[in-house]
Formats: C-alpha cells, sequence, structure tokens
C-alpha cells in the first residue's frame, strides 16, 4: 500500500467521527437557526432572521455567561498555579504521586452528586450557621453568583492544574540555576524564566476551562437556584420546555461564534506574550 | 447469563430505585435539567442487563417494557411482580415535565412503550400523531364505570380513547407555620405579598411555566390557563417584582423546606404530604383564589417498540389490588372507585390528598393552550433570566 493511501486509510475512523458527529451537526444547528418554531413546538422549515433578531431577548444569559465564565476561569488559575507550582517544583517526590491522585480523586464521583454536597455545604445548615456562631447572621451563601463560582471553581481545578503542572514539571532545572548564577533572586527568576516557560501549561488549562465554562448548565441551576442563568440553561429551556428548536439554534450559533471569537482574539494574546515561540503552539 | 449474576444485578437494580423512591427527589423535578434524568434514564438502562428470562404468562410479550413517568410515583415491588409474572422487565426513565417528554417524543426515537402524560396535554400529543388510541379489549382489567369522569375525561379527545386515568392532585404551596407569627396563610395573594415581605429570601416557585405563572396569574384573580396578553404581562410584573425576594426558582423544593432555608414553597399534593408528615409545621394550603387540579394517565406513544408488553403493563397496573399497592406506596389519590373502596378511610379522609369540596370548586384544569403557547415560554424564559 502507498504510504498515502495508508495515511488516508488510518484518518478515515477519526474524519468521519468528525464530519458526522461534529460538522453536520453544526449544519443542521445553522440551518434550524433560520427556520421557525412550531405551533406546538419544534421546527418548520424556513428562512427567516426573526431568531438572530431576537437575540437580545437572552441577554441577561449571555452576560452572566461572559462575565462568571472568565471570572471563574481567572481564580481558578489563580487557586492552580501555586497549587501547581507545588506539585511541580516543591513537593518531595516521594509524595508527588499520591498527591497528583488527591487532585483527581473528586473526579471519581459524578459532579452532579458533588454539586448536591455544596447545596448542603452553602446552605442554612452549613457555612452560614457556623458564620452564625461567630456573630455574622444571616449570611446568605446559596443561590448567588458567589455559590455559582464557588462550585465553578471546585468543578474545574483540576483541569487547569494539570496542564500546569505537566508544563512546570518538564521545566528544566538548569534554566534556573544559570538564572541565578546570573544575579537574578528567586523571584525575578520566577517572572522571567518559570513563568513563560509555562504559558503553554496556563493557556491550555484556561482554554479547556473557559470554554467548558461557556456551556456550563449544571451548576448554575443547582447552586444558582435557578436565579443566575447562563446561556447553557436558556439552551436547555428552549429545547426541553418551550422546545423551540429554531431559536434554540440561533442561540446555540451565536454561543459557538462568541466562542470562536474569544478563543481566536485570546490565542492571538498569548502568542504574543509568549513571542510566538514555536514550543507555545497551543493546538 | 448466569442466574447468580441475574439475580445480583436485579437486587442492585431495587436497590438504586429504592433510594431513589426515599431520596428527596421530587414530583415534576428539576430532573431533566439538573441531568438526574439522564442518571435514571442510566440506572433504567442497566434493566436489559437482569434478562433475558423465560415468560411464564401464555404469549410472549417480549423481555422488556420501557415506561417513562415521574419520580415517587410507582411501587417498585409492582414491577418485579410484573416481571416474575410477564418475563418482561419493565425500564424506568424518570422525566422532571411534561414539556420534557414532549419534546423528547417530538425528537422521534424515544424507544418508550408507555408513558404517563398529565390532562391538559393529551390533546396536543393527538394533534401531533404521537400517541395511539387505547385498545380497551387488551386492557380487561380497565372498568370506565368505575372512573370518576372529572378526572377520567381527558383521556378521550374526539370520541376516542387515548389514555387511562392513573392519579389526580393538586397544586398549592407548603408553608412553614413557625414563621407567619400565628398568620392564617390561605390565599395566593398572600403568598405573593409574603414574599415580597417577611419571606424575602425564604419563598421558592416550580421551575414550571404551568404553575408558577398560573399561580401568578392568581395574585390577580385571572384564570390560571390564561394566554390573554394583558393578563399575562401583570403576571410579568408580579413574577419580577418578586423574584429578587425569591429564595429559588426550582421544582425541587423538599430539601429547602426540609432544612428551612426555604419557609414557603410552590408545591404538589404528594409533596405537601410527605413534608406535612415528616414535619407537622410545614402546612399544606390550596390556595383561595385557585390553582391548578390535575390528572394524569397512561399512554401509548406511537412506535412504541414493545406494543405487547404495554397493554400487559397497563392491564397489570390498572388491576385494582396492585393500583391499591400503587396508591399506598406513593399517596396520591386514585380516580378508580374500586381502589378507593380497598384504600385505609384515614387516607381517604386526608385533608391534603382530598381537599374539601369548596376548595376543589374553585381549582382549574391546566388547559392545552398553555403547553404551546409561546408567550407563556418566552415569559418564563423572561422571569428566570432577569
Amino acid at each position: 500500500m502507498r504510504p498515502q493511501a495508508r495515511n488516508w486509510l488510518l484518518l478515515a475512523p477519526a474524519g468521519a467521527w468528525f464530519l458526522f458527529m461534529l460538522v453536520l451537526p453544526l449544519v443542521v444547528v445553522l440551518v434550524f437557526s433560520f427556520g421557525e418554531r412550531g405551533p406546538a413546538g419544534g421546527y418548520v422549515p424556513a428562512f427567516t432572521l426573526e431568531q438572530y433578531l431576537n437575540l437580545p431577548a437572552r441577554w441577561t444569559a449571555f452576560k452572566n455567561t461572559l462575565t462568571l465564565a472568565p471570572v471563574g476561569t481567572m481564580l481558578a488559575l489563580l487557586i492552580a498555579y501555586p497549587l501547581a507550582y507545588f506539585l511541580a517544583v516543591r513537593a518531595n517526590p516521594k509524595w508527588r504521586m499520591m498527591l497528583l491522585i488527591l487532585v483527581i480523586v473528586p473526579f471519581w464521583t459524578s459532579i452532579l452528586i458533588r454539586s448536591y454536597a455544596w447545596i448542603f455545604i452553602l446552605g442554612g445548615r452549613g457555612i452560614p450557621s457556623l458564620l452564625a456562631m461567630v456573630g455574622l447572621e444571616n449570611v446568605r451563601l446559596i443561590n448567588t453568583p458567589f455559590a455559582v463560582l464557588t462550585g465553578i471553581i471546585y468543578g474545574y481545578l483540576p483541569l487547569m492544574v494539570f496542564p500546569i503542572y505537566v508544563s512546570l514539571e518538564r521545566l528544566d532545572k538548569r534554566l534556573l540555576e544559570a538564572s541565578a548564577d546570573l544575579g537574578s533572586p528567586p523571584w525575578r527568576s520566577f517572572m522571567q524564566v518559570t513563568l513563560p516557560l509555562s504559558i503553554p501549561g496556563v493557556a491550555t488549562g484556561c482554554m479547556l476551562v473557559f470554554i467548558l465554562l461557556m456551556g456550563e448548565f449544571l451548576i448554575p441551576a443547582m447552586l444558582g437556584g435557578g436565579k443566575v442563568f447562563f446561556v447553557g440553561n436558556a439552551l436547555v429551556d428552549l429545547f426541553l420546555q418551550s422546545r423551540n428548536w429554531a431559536y434554540g439554534s440561533a442561540v446555540a450559533v451565536a454561543l459557538v461564534a462568541i466562542m470562536l471569537l474569544t478563543v481566536s482574539l485570546y490565542m492571538r494574546f498569548v502568542r504574543r506574550f509568549s513571542d510566538a515561540r514555536d514550543d507555545v503552539s497551543l493546538m | 447469563m448466569s442466574r447468580k449474576s441475574d439475580f445480583i444485578s436485579r437486587e442492585k437494580f431495587m436497590q438504586e430505585l429504592r433510594r431513589l423512591e426515599k431520596g428527596s427527589v421530587t414530583r415534576r423535578h428539576f430532573l431533566g435539567v439538573t441531568g438526574l434524568g439522564a442518571a435514571a434514564a442510566v440506572l433504567g438502562a442497566t434493566m436489559p442487563g437482569l434478562m433475558p428470562r423465560r415468560a411464564f404468562a401464555a404469549g410472549d410479550i417480549g423481555d422488556r417494557v420501557v415506561l417513562a413517568t415521574w419520580p415517587n410515583y410507582h411501587d417498585p415491588a409492582n414491577f418485579e411482580a410484573f416481571t416474575a409474572a410477564t418475563g418482561a422487565a419493565v425500564q424506568v426513565n424518570v422525566f422532571g415535565s411534561n414539556e420534557e417528554m414532549l419534546a423528547k417524543l417530538q425528537a422521534g426515537g424515544s424507544g418508550w412503550d408507555v408513558f404517563v402524560p398529565t390532562n391538559y396535554t393529551i390533546t396536543t400529543y393527538v394533534d401531533a400523531d404521537l400517541i395511539v388510541p387505547i385498545d380497551t379489549a387488551r386492557v380487561p382489567n380497565y372498568d370506565p364505570a368505575a372512573f370518576e369522569a372529572r378526572f377520567a375525561a381527558p383521556g378521550t379527545v374526539d370520541g376516542k380513547l387515548y389514555a387511562l386515568s392513573k392519579n389526580w392532585g393538586t397544586t398549592g404551596f407548603c408553608v412553614n407555620s413557625k414563621h407567619t407569627g400565628g398568620v392564617k396563610v390561605e390565599t395566593w395573594k398572600q403568598f405573593w405579598n409574603m414574599t415580597m415581605d417577611g419571606f424575602s429570601g425564604r419563598t421558592m416557585v416550580h421551575d414550571y411555566q404551568l404553575t408558577t405563572i398560573g399561580n401568578a396569574l392568581k395574585y390577580f384573580g385571572y384564570s390560571f390557563n390564561s394566554i390573554d396578553p394583558k393578563e399575562l404581562a401583570d403576571a410579568e410584573k408580579l413574577l419580577i417584582d418578586a423574584k429578587p425576594h425569591l429564595f429559588a426558582i426550582n421544582s425541587d423544593y423538599q430539601p429547602s423546606m426540609r432544612n428551612e432555608d426555604a419557609w414557603m414553597s410552590m408545591c404538589w399534593t404528594g409533596d405537601g404530604k410527605q413534608l406535612h408528615t415528616d414535619l407537622p409545621e410545614i402546612e399544606f394550603v390550596i390556595g383561595r383564589e385557585g390553582g391548578e387540579i390535575w390528572s394524569d394517565f397512561y399512554a401509548i406513544p406511537k412506535g412504541a417498540p414493545h406494543l405487547d408488553a404495554a397493554y400487559a403493563l397497563i392491564d397489570f397496573l390498572m388491576t385494582p389490588d396492585i393500583n391499591k399497592k400503587e396508591a399506598l406506596a406513593h399517596g396520591y389519590p386514585v380516580a378508580d372507585s374500586r381502589v378507593n373502596a380497598m384504600l385505609p378511610p384515614e387516607l381517604l379522609n386526608d385533608p391534603i390528598l382530598y381537599p374539601a369540596a369548596d376548595l376543589l370548586s374553585s381549582l382549574e384544569f391546566g388547559a392545552a393552550a398553555t403547553l404551546t403557547d409561546p408567550n407563556r415560554a418566552e415569559l418564563m424564559a423572561r422571569f428566570k433570566s432577569a
């Protein structure tokens, strides 16, 4: 078999999967977004921009998603970076594997069950009752944006920790020695050597978390008490409650468009930040 | 498959099902959105693994039957008995709203054999050609004369019988009387006014357009089912004004009521009964202005893959003796006089389950128009995203 034919053959399963599971469904969504809602729900073929013109009706959902997703990503990064740094650089190698496993362990339980646990931790009998003991009465945590952020950070932290850990772990220690030999205090070595070299991990982690957060619906529904409404929640309602497939498709297309735009801007920013080095290829 | 593994997986399934039954999941619960519905579907999907098993009854109806229903709505022991008698395992899919059931059937390929729609949705299913008429010859245990017409009638559309009455109930609200300061709470007007006053941050409403909008309409004395734009605008204003004072918009209100994060919530009969039994200070109220009365049905979707098993299951559940066990397990009222004759009097005299006639008379059945009215759906969406 000629090498080229063999390559195509090996690519065929992935290509077919990509085509049938990703490209074609997206085309369907795009087509539906120009249609109309059937009298009892569903989809009726049409060509109208009505659904797109109606997008402002979901402005709050977009606003909530576009604020809480980046904020959640940033907070997850701020918490994950020191943790990953500790695991990769400072932790005793004897314990490292054990500690890494501890980061993964929560993933063994469904996020649904873990979110339910947070309902009780943040609910009136949880942290607020402890705060009441020290005199802070009537603190409301559950069903607030704060609760949603807490759930988001808790749920997505491992996805941020691992890429950063990998990039820090591969870091060539000799570079740090050289930096020290050339007279850099530790903070400066960190800023000029460690941090730039870990940017690929940071970028990958942020991307993973941000993209997943943009489509999140479970955590806002459970910890936001239905009052913190994400685009994901709007989509669930449009398809499962009001069965407005056309409008739901338009919202989905808008979400994908916003995501493509933010992610490409973000990648350009990261590339520039890391001086477009070869080893910073993100994809 | 060996006998042994058959036995173990069966046990495991029943254990899981009981957990679901005992847990805090409630009727019309937020299942779909939270993903519990998916979890339950997965749970149900373990069922085919238990089988195949030889059928004992005359005639082979296949090895399984798929039932789409609500949480806490059956006696698991009855399903075991059905499987033992017929060889068909009951695969249960649990749902959180009628809208979701309709969405699933509209999308096609649901794989359901029997499902449990509520009165107001049946005409929509008939119009959309999604259900098939019931052949009563195949349900010998169904006796139309035994059913209270008020609850059984919505099963007949254009003279054809499409659905058989399962249970009925009401939608009111539950209130924790520890926090009312002795004030008697008995109207929707009080429900909304208290929410925006002393109960601020303590009230829950359903994540369900029919009841949340319907009970806001009752504040103004409008019909629970109104689709009049002006009346809906009034209801929307009330909902938006009340929203900052709500504890949550969620149909899973039992956990929050139980741990006193919430003091008041829109509430279905069965949940009201369960809450009141465990915590007597939680009272169930039917708003004086009215509200919803509902009845649920067994129906067969078009293209049911196991039609024989579907009829066998419905007939089995219509057997008065079996239905009695169902009622004792879930506690919802039955419209079948043959079953009621067998139920203990304290259940039949319970004021939560069987409200006084004057309260009942003000209640309305949900109207088909509310299910498909795009304005109500959009109003709910605006309320949730406000």
